[in-house]
């Protein structure tokens, strides 16, 4: 037993157990992860659609075939509406709003949890590690999952629209038009949904995490959700 | 000369709550011996919980210093702080705070995690003091599949993972019976005597009088009066024959 010797330092814990661990936590808590992890894939899936759907539009009106499509949408002959800016501005908020809120009563109803990690003797900084790994997996499953209903759904209306043309001048990669804005191209938009999913995912959870480890064990431990 | 374990000088803890200032500890001051089953008993609100914390590192006081084996807590480092959290103490609380994403094994673990123990080691150790404690078949089972006694069981087999010389327990038989809290205790009081750990345990278990060695009133955020267990055993009695 450590009777009179001084108190030493705590070690860090190798990432590799970090890592572990998060994975355990999602896995058990299963369930919960998926409804937060959905708040996140509904979020990138709104703005990933709009955004996709959008890119389509502008893509057929530059291919010039949009006059021929029986269906097209008056707005995209005129390049991007401020109707589109507009829609790609509100699903950004939703989705940062959204994914902060899903995070932030992640982490909150985990205040118990946290204080009672730093009794067993975890340093603040890998309580904060062991969210934002948790966070960053769920940001980045959600956001893909989303990116890619997103991109399902965009996909299905403009079949509607457009018909097959749809896929021969679908816009995959980028471009710059030179009538118009820079297109970021499906597969970049894809990828910006996933970084973003997971960056905002990443900084919901990080500033509640932070606080609650800062907090002394048991004021940590007292918190109600 | 005493070897004392833990010391604490006019220790005031005080929590702000709005404009109001409320004062849970007022200048406490106790000394505890190694070894020692030490209960802090006082009714809900008298401070026995605030002071609990004080000594286990669990919250910083307003003013005053808390010393455990000799050492100022308040000159500690964070890693310090953490290492002692890990290595010198363990804690068992009355709504148990087991992790219930983690088996009783897992939650056993834990601590030893933190501690950098080997995988080997700390699975084998954690068998061995699940075991102890009388969960040797329930050792992969989650807190939610557990009974009240049966996880109470789960947070002293995790307290004792790393080997503390001090355990504090904060009302470890409020949410039981009288039969298991019975249990519960006893199975403190063996490792105070079997392992010499040094036992504090804030309590309003009149159980907890005839196995303390002895008892700190706390009143008002203030010791009230200290008795020894010669006064205390006769106090029993007392209880006893009023029941």
């Amino acid at each position: 037993m450590n009777q009179r010797a001084p108190i030493e330092e705590q070690i860090d814990l190798p990432f590799l157990e970090s890592l572990r661990i998060s994975f355990q936590s999602l896995k058990i808590r299963f369930g919960r992860s998926i409804i937060t992890t959905a708040g996140i894939t509904l979020g990138i899936a709104f703005l990933v659609s709009v955004w996709t759907n959008n890119e389509i539009e502008f893509a057929l009106q530059e291919s010039g075939r949009s006059s021929e499509i029986a269906n097209i949408d008056e707005a995209a002959e005129q390049g991007i509406s401020t109707k589109d800016i507009w829609l790609i501005i509100m699903s950004l908020i939703v989705c940062v709003v959204g994914i902060a809120n899903s995070m932030l009563m992640a982490v909150t109803e985990r205040f118990r949890e946290i204080g009672t990690m730093k009794c067993l003797g975890a340093l603040d900084g890998f309580v904060v590690r062991l969210f934002l790994l948790e966070s960053g997996f769920q940001g980045f499953a959600g956001a893909l999952i989303g990116a890619l209903i997103g991109l399902l759904g965009a996909v299905i209306l403009g079949l509607k629209n457009y018909g097959l043309d749809l896929f021969f001048y679908f816009p995959l990669l980028p471009a710059s038009p030179e009538n118009g804005p820079f297109q970021l191209g499906v597969l970049l938009l894809i990828l910006f949904g996933c970084v973003l999913g997971m960056v905002l995912a990443v900084i919901g959870s990080s500033f509640p995490a932070w606080r609650a480890a800062k907090l002394p064990p048991a004021e940590a431990m007292r918190t109600e959700v | 000369m005493p070897d004392i374990v833990v010391k604490t000088e006019d220790v005031v803890k005080e929590y702000r709550m709005g404009s109001n200032v409320l004062r849970a500890l007022d200048g406490i001051n106790i000394e505890i011996q190694r070894g020692e089953y030490i209960s802090l008993m006082g009714p809900s609100g008298s401070g026995k919980s605030t002071l609990f914390n004080m000594i286990g590192a669990l919250d910083r006081p307003t003013e005053g210093e808390v010393y455990i084996d000799g050492q100022n807590m308040s000159n500690l480092s964070q890693r310090q702080i953490a290492a002692f959290r890990c290595h010198r103490v363990g804690y068992i609380f009355q709504s148990y705070n087991l992790l219930n994403v983690r088996t009783a094994h897992g939650n056993v673990t834990l601590p030893m995690i933190f501690a950098g123990i080997p995988e080997k080691q700390r699975n084998e150790k954690a068998e061995k003091l699940l075991d102890k404690v009388g969960l040797g078949d329930r050792m992969y089972h989650l807190p939610d599949e557990l009974s009240g006694g049966q996880r109470q069981r789960v947070a002293i087999a995790r307290a004792l993972a790393n080997d503390p010389s001090i355990v504090l327990a904060d009302e470890p038989t409020a949410n039981l019976d009288t039969i298991t809290g019975r249990e519960i205790i006893d199975l403190i009081k063996q490792l105070n005597t079997e392992q010499g750990v040094t036992v504090i345990s804030a309590t309003h278990d009149l159980k907890m009088l005839d196995v303390s060695d002895r008892i700190v009133d706390i009143r008002d955020g203030l010791v009230e009066r200290i008795r020894n267990r010669d006064e205390i055993e006769i106090e029993v009695g007392e209880v006893g024959g009023h029941e």
